[in-house]
């Protein structure tokens, strides 16, 4: 069994109306299917209000299919015995790292979890050192949360997330609020635990650039997964992605007019080394 | 209305051991009508010198002028100065809080004292000019989408009738199509009603495509002000202060370093295309 499979899966919300009756249902997930294998790099792509971060939200049993089952290294997501294990083998990391931090300096914040847990001083020390240099921030431990930058906060919260050794980290649009550089620092941290750690990522995100480097793209529309394949499958769809609010990289773009242009360049460009390279050779 | 910053400081918690120096002598003007890109860091003095173009923060050294007025002056009316420069937060949707999208939009003109046909006349100009549709004037703010309510937020501050409008990072958490609705509509505000409009962002694609002119802050300090074009050209000072050119500028400029010939200060696609196509005599 792969390490997280969705069955027809379905959520619905309830609607309710001023006095709390029951006014109807939204159904926010609509028969999704998922495969992914440990180790795997999937982007989650698709405009506001199509499901992307409930169906995160199913990853790690914060919430419960009203159909359909999901099963997380193996264990039925519903089971009330296995959501401690689910929880620690998939971390969820946010837009806004302020909210998950609780900690005065950088260690303590990443000690958070395991502590929690129960876990032995001397192995949460050697943790908290292993999450914090895998992230590159151990210069850092004993600085306050509020003093770092946006980029070095997102990466003090993933290695939070880390230092509970989890098989999966799905981070809900990690990079809005950064600035260039932040963004870069994250999703190289990101890259790194998926290339270097084996972790399985799941990334929901806005930024096309960013879910170039994934192994495959799911773009969800109204609840359901409107398109799956690798990213440049994906991004020489360009209509089909238009009219899902979406669009490809910059690059990309650019390579499409150059092809419309006359120049002979292949399609499915995703990197500007790629292009470039088209371009002299 | 033209605004002068006038060797601007502003020193946080001055004389303990938290003191911090958020913006160090920064000096600019805007004349009535551009449309300017803010840039800079986290932590570079961005938030804090807009709070300070309408009075919310005050100088520690230095003034703001507004039409050669300084707003630090006795008796300036810095209330008024509220209603003619709006600041549109970071995610301004999480402000909305009335029944219905329609009363949300009313808030801001209601405290202003006017009579009621004036502040329903403004509320419906707001929301025409950011796109909501008749039918969804009187339904709950918290039914629309993610896109959608932003747009009813800054009708909200459209409705003060501002004539210098800032709006921090007005696109982040919103997908393409509606980042570009919510740019397209800066770019109305701007052209159409001629209103100084200012955009905090830390998307370096999106301003060169809309802003005429860019601010770049770092560590309190104003260190470029020119025509997007000419800061975009930057790219070795913008990438050692943590920023970044936009992509198709960047790939003209690696372009120029693998010995093409190509010019390296364009800035959109439609540039970079024509550029590359002309090249190659295409």
């Amino acid at each position: 069994m792969n390490f997280l499979e969705a069955k027809k899966v379905i959520f619905e919300y309830v609607r309710r109306g001023k006095d709390g009756e029951v006014d109807g249902f939204k159904r926010a997930i609509d028969e999704v299917d998922l495969d992914i294998s440990q180790g795997d790099f999937i982007a989650i792509l698709g405009p506001n209000g199509s499901g992307k971060s409930t169906l995160a939200k199913h990853f790690n049993s914060l919430l419960h299919p009203t159909e359909g089952t999901i099963y997380v290294d193996g264990c039925d997501t519903t089971d009330a015995d296995k959501i401690w294990d689910i929880r620690k083998s998939v971390g969820m990391v946010f837009q806004n790292p302020e909210n998950q931090m609780i900690g005065t300096i950088v260690e303590e914040d990443v000690a958070f979890a395991p502590e929690n847990i129960g876990i032995d001083p001397e192995e949460i020390k050697q943790r908290v050192r292993e999450s914090l240099v895998m992230v590159e921030m151990q210069d850092h431990r004993k600085s306050s949360p509020s003093k770092l930058s946006g980029g070095q906060k997102q990466r003090v919260a993933i290695a939070g997330v880390l230092a509970m050794h989890p098989k999966c980290i799905v981070l809900d649009e990690p990079t809005a609020m950064l600035d260039p550089e932040g963004r870069r620092e994250v999703i190289r941290a990101v890259r790194a635990l998926n290339d270097v750690e084996n972790i399985t990522i799941i990334l929901i995100t806005h930024n096309m650039e960013e879910a170039v480097y994934a192994d495959r793209i799911y773009v969800m529309k109204d609840g359901r997964i409107a398109m799956s394949g690798t990213p440049r499958e994906i991004f020489s769809r360009v209509e089909e992605l238009e009219e899902c609010r979406l669009t490809v990289p910059q690059v990309t773009k650019l390579a499409y007019e150059l092809r419309k242009g006359g120049l002979d360049i292949p399609s499915g460009i995703l990197t500007r080394e790629e292009l470039c390279r088209a371009i002299c050779r | 209305m033209s605004i002068i910053v006038n060797h601007v400081d502003h020193i946080y918690n001055p004389g303990t051991v938290f003191e911090k120096k958020a913006l160090n002598d920064v000096t600019f003007s805007v004349e009535n009508g551009e449309y300017i890109g803010l840039v800079g860091r986290t932590g570079s003095g961005k938030s804090t010198l807009v709070t300070h173009l309408n009075g919310l923060m005050k100088p520690t050294g230095g003034g703001i002028y507004y039409d050669g007025v300084d707003i630090s002056s006795d008796g300036y009316d810095i209330k008024a100065l509220r209603g003619k420069v709006g600041l549109v937060f970071q995610y301004p949707e999480h402000q909305l809080f009335e029944e219905d999208v329609f009363a949300d939009v009313c808030f801001g003109p209601k405290n202003l004292g006017l009579k009621e046909t004036e502040i329903e006349l403004r509320a419906y100009e707001a929301l025409k000019a950011v796109g909501i549709k008749d039918e969804q004037f009187y339904v709950s703010p918290f039914d629309l989408s993610g896109g959608e309510k932003r747009r009813v937020a800054i009708a909200g501050v459209l409705a003060m009738k501002p004539e210098v409008l800032v709006l921090d990072e007005p696109c982040a958490g919103l997908d393409p199509a509606g980042r570009e609705e919510i740019l397209a509509l800066a770019d109305h505000l701007h052209s159409s009603l001629n209103i100084t409009v200012i955009i905090v962002s830390h998307s370096m694609d999106d301003l060169a495509e809309h802003v005429e002119r860019i601010l770049v802050m770092n560590d309190g300090m104003l260190v470029m002000d020119a025509p997007t074009r000419v800061v975009f050209g930057h790219r070795a000072e913008l990438e050692a202060m943590g920023l970044a050119v936009p992509e198709v500028t960047a790939i003209l400029s690696d372009l120029k370093k693998a010995g093409l010939p190509v010019r390296d200060d364009l800035i959109t696609i439609e540039e970079a295309r024509s550029e590359i196509l002309r090249v190659f005599g295409k």
